[in-house]
């Protein structure tokens, strides 16, 4: 473990140094002259930086920071090493990511004032005890990883301040000025590319209602709270430069979560299905109006189940413990749609919802009572059931108040833009198309090696799945085929044994035929089960894994779009410089506005 | 595949031999005993090495053997046929021509589509044709022996010279493939014979028995070609389902692998021991597919031979047996001809004496006749109940055996599935 940890760091390490060697192409050319005016913007990154990375994560990287600071370089390693163990175990909750804070607030830190620095642990400090207790809930074995790392995080510590310690000293000189310069666009890069986690609690300190989000996954203790808390965290999909960041930071950690969560722990889950509070059931499909304006319609019923004391009190927003609702399928897809709007944005993976099938529902319109249609009923009926009780182990997603009205409110608004040939179909469509353009446009440098390798075993599990699939559904086909050809010498083995002169053999034959029947039965129940218990299982989880492709490239696209703000900021930036350099005193100020904002957007 | 390929022709020489025995009490088995000791395949072409056992003081020694190719068999049948004197006979059915079309065409299909799948996958469908081409091998030479066997069988089949020439000469015979002309004087002999059959359906037949020999004969003929196109594509069908298993188990397997390899550095250990029950279930699954397509495959090739094999020997012997009766009917109308042609002969007071004889050689003839088909035919009946029953019997057993075995298979594969459950629920606490 250790080992494989390791390499993220030194390959943060370095990668900040070719980024530099693209920063210096911009800067190059006004770097001697701008050296003075430029401490002070460079600064000026740094401290909101600071603010946001600096809540509890980093209160205790920014203690250490002020202890070196104080009593500077005689810091003793045992004393570093036991102080982050003790941190590292209360933060446990927060997922592997953490490695590579330590460099970013390192390293990001000499070129930040002294004043700044001192002030702002302590009450970071704070902040974290106050969050504290609750990150204990978290279950052990996350934290059982924890302590793996930390041989490396202290071997970070311990070498990156010296080098900016010296640097702060001789802060005179130019070529290592120019390092110090830099840092602050890299260590976002570094801090961003591939460690969200620097952003995510940073949320905590503007209280903005996502922060909380990482919170409800850790406990469920909390649940209460959020639910209040959980609708304005609807992300924004215009770039407001507040609200974004924010939801997009968490995104990647959160699919990262995810990834892990939902894949594995849901195939456990389903197992040993105690583990979900809410027993949801659909049943009692039933078809209402007629001809083409006929839908089905299913009966949703919900169960607190309590399990245990703590549970009990893990949805109490529910306001009764059993309820009953009617809903048509359209609602159902119209929930999928809302939760995937609200999170898969964020980079959660929301649950695939059964497909529209415009053929089967004609039959069904067209049909009055028909075997295959009551077929068709009964699948859909069944992956409704499973794309429900889905939404309802996921921690986040349980408490969704859409999902709770979905649940619970006797009527819906109806969903509309569901529907196969509306308006809002076509948009769906054209949306489609673009995001497929986007994949293929937008390339992404991998550059957290989790999320590498994560890819790419989606990958190869999606195509593994998919094959096994084809060839369950060809099993499925001609076990059918079995049974039809059963059937048929069923049939010709009765009319031989019909014509049969010896009456022995003729009923033996006959018997045969009876067997024949009876042997066809079970082909044909088993190619059901193969088909509803395999077929369809398979299916669901090529559609999970899709979804988790969608969250993979709305990382990819969040990272984007951050590297687009990054260039503008840079232009901005030396924008603002040539004009100081120039003396233009008046457009300072809009400069300064302007790199304000893009350091928003940056962030 | 050895010994179920060996059982059917013994079974069904036995079948045969039965029935002979009662008939021909002075022939023992072992006068003149049969088998194809050898064979090999050279391209398209296949040669039967023909072993013969006899104690007959007809043959000049005891003990020979001689190669014979499929074409061989062939015009030994077509003498039979020709023969007038066995017309009240049924001939035994011509073994059917070897044909490996099939295996060859699937294995050229499995070499096209060898980059679609892995190689593991490739190497077991390739076995997979390889055992059928196999079968299929022993099967066509288990045919030919049969028909050597009932020919030796019967009192008066192996007496023919052809058939000793067939057995003794260790020459080649020289038999080509019927050339273009042949084939079309054949097709129009078979043409000929349709018309005739339907023109004779009218035929009034004296003798009630033949009459409803007939009808049942036709019935048979049309609802066993039914069975045993029904019973093939089931077999087929069967087969299909056991190659599926394959695919099934390798894309477990390497289901398994996925889960297991690329997981591991990333998770923490509660996801990974998860993982690792995955990959466990997993493959145990795929494990337990393999063995079930063995048994799946094994079912199939069992109600191949047992079934589909029995239904389709019976469908050619009663073909044959139709013929013969088709013989008989044409003898019949010869005869009744024969009389008119007596009758007008009479009439005019002309020829008497030459219509006279002829009526009476076609009464001969067809009485003759009519007394062998009828021996014939029951004994066809016994031989045919005889040969259902064994089958039928040995089917039932199998299937039960193979049920049995599955079912096993199953259960075992749930228990152990389920102590894994329990295994990795306890390893957490």
């Amino acid at each position: 473990m250790a080992d494989d940890r390791e390499p993220p760091p030194l390959f943060d390490d370095e990668k900040p140094d070719k980024k530099e060697e693209e920063d210096d192409l911009f800067a190059t050319p006004n770097e001697a002259p701008k050296e003075e005016v430029k401490d002070e913007p460079a600064s000026l990154p740094t401290e909101p930086a600071q603010d946001k990375a600096s809540e509890d994560l980093f209160a205790a990287d920014d203690d250490l920071f002020g202890d070196k600071q104080e009593g500077p370089v005689e810091v003793d390693t045992s004393k570093l090493r036991r102080k982050l163990t003790e941190d590292v175990d209360d933060l446990s909750p927060i997922e592997e990511p953490k490695p590579l804070i330590p460099t970013a607030a390192d390293s990001g830190k000499p070129p930040q004032s002294d004043a700044a620095a001192k002030k702002e642990p302590p009450k970071e400090k704070e902040k974290a005890k106050e969050v504290k207790p609750a990150y204990k809930e978290e279950p052990a074995n996350v934290s059982t990883d924890q302590p793996l790392l930390k041989p490396m995080k202290v071997s970070v510590d311990l070498h990156t301040p010296k080098p900016a310690q010296n640097m702060q000293e001789e802060s005179a000189a130019p070529p290592q000025l120019e390092v110090v310069d830099e840092p602050p666009p890299e260590m976002d890069i570094s801090g961003e590319g591939e460690e969200v986690d620097l952003d995510s609690p940073e949320t905590e300190g503007p209280s903005s209602p996502a922060k909380m989000e990482p919170d409800s996954d850790s406990s469920p203790l909390e649940a209460p709270p959020m639910a209040e808390v959980l609708p304005p965290a609807k992300p924004v999909t215009e770039e407001k430069p507040k609200p974004t960041p924010a939801p997009r930071k968490p995104s990647m950690e959160k699919s990262k979560e995810e990834v892990g969560y939902t894949s594995f722990a849901q195939i456990e889950e389903e197992e040993s299905g105690d583990q979900f509070a809410l027993d949801i059931k659909v049943h009692d499909p039933g078809k209402i109006g007629d001809g083409m304006g006929a839908y089905m319609s299913y009966k949703v019923t919900t169960q607190c189940l309590d399990f245990g004391e703590e549970k009990k009190t893990s949805i109490p927003a529910f306001r009764r413990p059993s309820m009953t609702v009617t809903r048509r399928f359209s609602d159902f897809l119209g929930l999928h749609e809302k939760l995937s709007q609200k999170h898969v944005h964020i980079g959660r993976i929301v649950p695939p919802a059964p497909e529209k099938s415009v053929v089967g529902m004609t039959k069904i319109k067209m049909s009055k009572e028909d075997t295959s249609s009551t077929e068709f009923v009964e699948k859909r009926r069944a992956l409704l059931e499973r794309f429900l009780q889905r939404i309802s182990i996921h921690p986040v997603l349980q408490m969704d108040p859409d999902f709770r009205d979905f649940l619970e409110q006797d009527e819906l608004p109806r969903a509309t833009s569901t529907s196969a040939v509306s308006g809002a179909g076509v948009l769906r469509l054209i949306k489609g198309v673009g995001d497929t353009l986007s994949k293929v446009t937008i390339k992404m440098d991998e550059s957290d090696q989790w999320f590498e390798e994560k890819q790419n075993q989606v990958e190869a599990l999606d195509q593994q799945l998919k094959k096994l699939h084809a060839s369950v559904e060809a099993l499925v086909t001609y076990r059918k085929e079995l049974g039809i050809s059963t059937a048929a010498f069923a049939k010709s083995t009765a009319m031989l044994s019909n014509s049969e002169e010896h009456t022995a053999l003729s009923r033996a034959l006959s018997q045969l035929a009876e067997v024949e029947e009876k042997i066809e039965q079970v082909h044909l129940e088993q190619a059901d089960n193969d088909f509803f218990l395999l077929s369809e299982l398979l299916k669901d989880y090529i559609g999970i894994i899709q979804a988790i492709r969608i969250v993979f490239h709305e990382r990819v696209k969040s990272f984007h779009n951050w590297q687009n703000a990054q260039q503008t900021l840079a232009k901005k930036r030396e924008a603002e410089a040539k004009f100081k350099q120039t003396g233009k005193t008046d457009k300072i100020a809009h400069a300064q506005e302007e790199i304000r904002e893009w350091e928003g957007k940056v962030e | 595949m050895m010994d179920g390929l060996d059982d059917s022709p013994d079974l069904l020489a036995e079948d045969e031999n039965k029935p002979r025995t009662e008939s021909v009490d002075l022939t023992k088995d072992d006068t003149l005993s049969i088998d194809i000791s050898d064979a090999l395949s050279e391209r398209d072409r296949v040669k039967f090495t023909v072993h013969t056992k006899t104690t007959l003081p007809d043959f000049r020694e005891s003990e020979f053997s001689v190669v014979r190719q499929h074409e061989e068999f062939i015009w030994l049948h077509d003498r039979f046929v020709e023969n007038e004197e066995y017309g009240g006979y049924i001939i035994p059915p011509a073994p059917p021509r070897p044909d490996f079309d099939a295996s060859r065409e699937k294995l050229q299909k499995l070499g096209e589509g060898e980059g679609t799948m892995t190689k593991e996958e490739f190497t077991k469908m390739k076995q997979e044709l390889e055992a059928e081409y196999l079968a299929t091998f022993k099967k066509t030479v288990a045919m030919h022996e049969v028909f050597l066997q009932r020919l030796a069988a019967h009192p008066a089949f192996r007496k023919d010279t052809n058939f000793r020439v067939f057995l003794e000469y260790d020459q080649d015979l020289s038999v080509r493939l019927k050339n273009k002309k042949e084939k079309l004087g054949w097709f129009i002999k078979s043409m000929s014979q349709s018309v005739d059959e339907v023109l004779l359906s009218n035929q009034k037949d004296a003798d009630e028995f033949f009459e409803q020999e007939k009808g049942f004969l036709v019935e048979y003929h049309n609802r066993i070609a039914q069975s045993t196109k029904c019973a093939d594509r089931m077999t087929k069908m069967h087969k299909s389902v056991a190659d599926s298993y394959i695919k099934l188990s390798t894309g477990l397997g390497s289901l398994a692998t996925c889960e297991n390899t690329e997981l591991d550095n990333y998770l923490p250990s509660s996801v990974r021991g998860a993982s690792k029950e995955t990959t466990k279930v997993f493959n145990k699954v795929s494990e337990c597919f393999e063995k079930s397509r063995k048994l799946e495959a094994r079912v199939s090739s069992d109600e191949d031979l047992k079934l589909s094999d029995t239904l389709r020997y019976y469908l050619r012997d009663t073909s044959a047996a139709k013929d013969l009766l088709y013989r008989r009917t044409r003898a019949l109308a010869d005869y009744e001809n024969a009389n008119k042609d007596l009758d007008k002969a009479r009439a005019k007071n002309r020829n008497v004496q030459q219509a006279e004889q002829a009526q009476q050689r076609a009464c001969e003839k067809y009485e003759h006749l009519s007394e062998l088909a009828k021996s014939e035919l029951q004994d066809f009946k016994k031989r045919r109940v005889g040969a259902f029953r064994k089958n039928l019997v040995e089917l039932a057993e199998l299937e039960i055996k193979h049920a049995k075995a599955l079912n096993q298979l199953y259960r075992n594969c749930i228990a152990q599935l389920k102590e894994e459950g329990r295994a990795a629920k306890a390893q957490p606490q």
